[in-house]
């Protein structure tokens, strides 16, 4: 188990610098001139190549690829232009914010998703089959910025339950765990959560019918397993795919939350991502998809480990 | 097989008139018409039919197996006391696995994947009674000695997938008999299984059968395994026992069409060079549209204009020994001299 577990990390490294080359890549082949947000209207030529120089932009990219990466790997992804303070600084704090929205997503979204999903695939072509099926369906093609302008126009306009948007009643710089702050997270968190509900849903019906449908079902029924203790089985059984598609739906909340959480005006890594491509902030924009490319890879890495050890049939070699 | 001395006089399994309907297609499909089956305490008996012919779905239909919704169970089974069709939820749950239990076809899909072989089994024995887990676990490692698993302490915690196929199926049986039923039902137990393991599987059934006077109702298509567990053979056609007698009875004297063909189409019937292998003419009927008469008939060499019109009733041709046929006058002795008969038992036995 260690052992794999060891070759399991190594494999993640060529996948990192290769996640690393093409977030410099992509970034780089956009259009855009990333002075342009700093300078005034009216700069010379001559300041405009002094700044040049000093973002190192009269580099071949190779040559700023490698520069950049080398610092990267020591932990400096440089300083954002518009704001100046390092990137590392804006992008952790955006992570740590972001992280605290989808894992609440996820875990709402997992919770309801796998309810329903069970509900539907135990009582399959039932009206609770096709009542689950619809809500399922909707979670994923509601388009979740209007799912999320729409609760609060109804819980913050009309019922004034919740706040609309930030983080916290002074800010996001002085995070509590009370509800002054949680309240803050209500909103965003629901309306991401109905992505990954609708596909978790969808997964864990299909699992469940198909797991009802194995002879080892009959087997157990037959050695005088109740309902319930079968049931155990079941989710033993579909466990380790569940699981997966919950860390994947993780991952893609990590980076894929630019519309809910501009939307909420909460400060993670899709606020970020927004305001440094409408900036054209080269160094903040790289370092923020670099961080979360990362974030993407662990996250596989820790759903494969997860699920060899539930499965006991997913091969360690 | 069996001394008749070590059998006890009333049945412990006693099935009347079955009949199993499934509802779930657009016509309702009569898979087993009207069986009556009776099995004594440390009796064993084989139910033998082609695919399709219910054997399997009455042997299920002793535990209940098939889905409530879909299924239409009629007629009365009564096993070691227990009214099995008229079983609450509770009381049917604790009926399976301890007072009848079932051996599957192939272990590897009747076994849950992600649990060890020990986990279910000591699962098993702590469903139906107050043990703690680790003497469950002693429990389950002495099946595991008697159903002669090698280093049994370590297969406890082996996956079924880890396993070969006979060790699978040895597991099997010891999860069956983890909780002393009095009633094994096997549905082709060796089907699954090489040639060379099959006949250890066998083996070790009949001894424990013997051990444990444990009554067994086995599901087969094969003659020889049959030969080699049976005290009785029971055919079946269309959903009903057409033939019904001792082993030895109905291998050597066959009198019922159907079972005479069968034996007539064994391989080793026509071993001769360049013989043709006998085989049965036609296809077993539609059980979503039953004929009036003989569901045979059509197929029948011997068959006659009653057979179309009425449904035959069982024939007692004496010893236990029943058919449901017309013409049992015509296929008396058809199979040969009672020598060759008994060389053909020998065969068989030696064959399987």
């Amino acid at each position: 188990m260690l052992f794999y577990l060891l070759r399991r990390i190594v494999y993640t490294i060529p996948i990192m610098i290769g996640v690393a080359f093409f977030c410099f890549l992509l970034v780089h082949i956009a259009p855009g001139d990333p002075l342009a947000a700093i300078l005034p209207p009216d700069a010379t030529a001559d300041l405009q190549q002094q700044l040049m120089v000093l973002y190192g932009f009269d580099r071949s990219w190779p040559e700023q690829f490698f520069s950049w990466f080398w610092r990267a790997l020591q932990g400096d992804l440089g300083a954002s232009i518009a704001s100046g303070r390092p990137v590392a600084e804006e992008v952790f704090k955006a992570v740590g914010n972001t992280l605290m929205l989808a894992c609440l997503a996820t875990m709402i979204g997992f919770f309801f998703g796998s309810l329903f999903g069970f509900v539907a695939g135990y009582f399959r072509d039932s009206w609770v089959d096709r009542a689950a099926s619809a809500l399922s369906v909707l979670g994923v093609s509601v388009p979740h910025y209007w799912l999320g302008m729409v609760l609060v126009i109804i819980f913050s306009s009309w019922l004034m339950w919740l706040p609309a948007t930030g983080a916290g009643p002074g800010g996001s710089d002085d995070w509590k765990w009370d509800w002054a702050h949680i309240q803050f997270m209500v909103l965003p968190a629901l309306t991401m959560s109905v992505i990954p509900m609708g596909i978790i849903a969808r997964t864990v019906r299909a699992l469940v019918a198909d797991i009802l449908a194995q002879e080892f079902v009959v087997g157990l029924k037959a050695k005088g397993l109740t309902d319930f203790g079968i049931f155990a089985h079941v989710v033993k059984n579909a466990a380790p795919t569940a699981l997966a598609v919950m860390g994947l739906q993780l991952g893609y909340l990590l980076g894929g939350s630019i519309l809910i959480e501009t939307v909420f005006s909460w400060p993670g890594t899709g606020f970020l991502l927004n305001s440094a491509i409408f900036q054209r902030d080269l160094p903040l924009l790289q370092g923020t998809i670099l961080v979360l490319a990362m974030f993407f890879v662990l996250l596989n890495l820790l759903v494969d480990v997860l699920q060899t050890a539930i499965d006991p049939r997913i091969q360690r070699s | 097989m069996n001394e008749a001395s070590q059998i006890s006089a009333t049945p412990i399994v006693s099935v009347r008139d079955l009949h199993v309907t499934f509802t779930g297609a657009k016509r309702p499909v009569q898979a087993v018409n009207g069986v009556d089956l009776s099995v004594r305490q440390g009796e064993s008996i084989a139910l033998i039919g082609e695919s399709g012919s219910g054997k399997s779905v009455t042997l299920r239909s002793l535990l209940r197996l098939h889905p409530e919704r879909k299924t239409r169970i009629e007629g009365r089974i009564d096993i070691a006391g227990h009214d099995v069709l008229a079983l609450g939820n509770r009381a049917l749950a604790d009926y399976r696995g301890r007072v009848a239990s079932m051996i599957f076809q192939e272990p590897l899909l009747a076994l849950d994947p992600v649990y060890t072989v020990g986990a279910q089994i000591v699962e098993s024995i702590r469903r139906h009674e107050s043990i703690s887990a680790a003497d469950a676990r002693q429990r389950a490692l002495e099946l595991f000695e008697r159903v002669r698993i090698p280093s049994p302490a370590r297969r406890l915690d082996a996956y079924p997938h880890e396993m070969s196929g006979g060790m699978r199926q040895r597991a099997m049986i010891a999860l069956a008999l983890a909780c002393k039923p009095q009633v094994l039902l096997a549905d082709e137990p060796t089907t699954a299984l090489d040639a060379t393991v099959q006949i250890q599987i066998l083996l070790l059934l009949r001894e424990l059968q013997r051990e444990l006077g444990l009554a067994i109702v086995f599901v087969t298509h094969d003659m020889g395994a049959a030969v080699e567990v049976a005290d009785r053979i029971a055919v079946m056609y269309a959903g009903r026992i057409v033939e019904e007698g001792s082993t030895r009875e109905v291998i050597r004297n066959p009198r019922h069409p159907y079972t005479l063909a069968l034996m007539q189409a064994r391989a080793d019937g026509a071993m001769t060079k360049g013989a043709r292998l006998a085989s049965i003419p036609g296809a077993p009927p539609d059980l979503a549209q039953l004929p009036v008469g003989c569901a045979f008939a059509e197929r029948c060499v011997y068959a006659a204009d009653a057979c179309l019109k009425t449904r035959p009733d069982a024939v007692e041709l004496g010893d236990n020994h029943r058919a449901r046929c017309l013409r049992t006058d015509a296929t008396a002795g058809v199979l040969g001299t009672r020598a060759e008969a008994l060389t053909k038992v020998a065969a068989l036995t030696e064959s399987s």
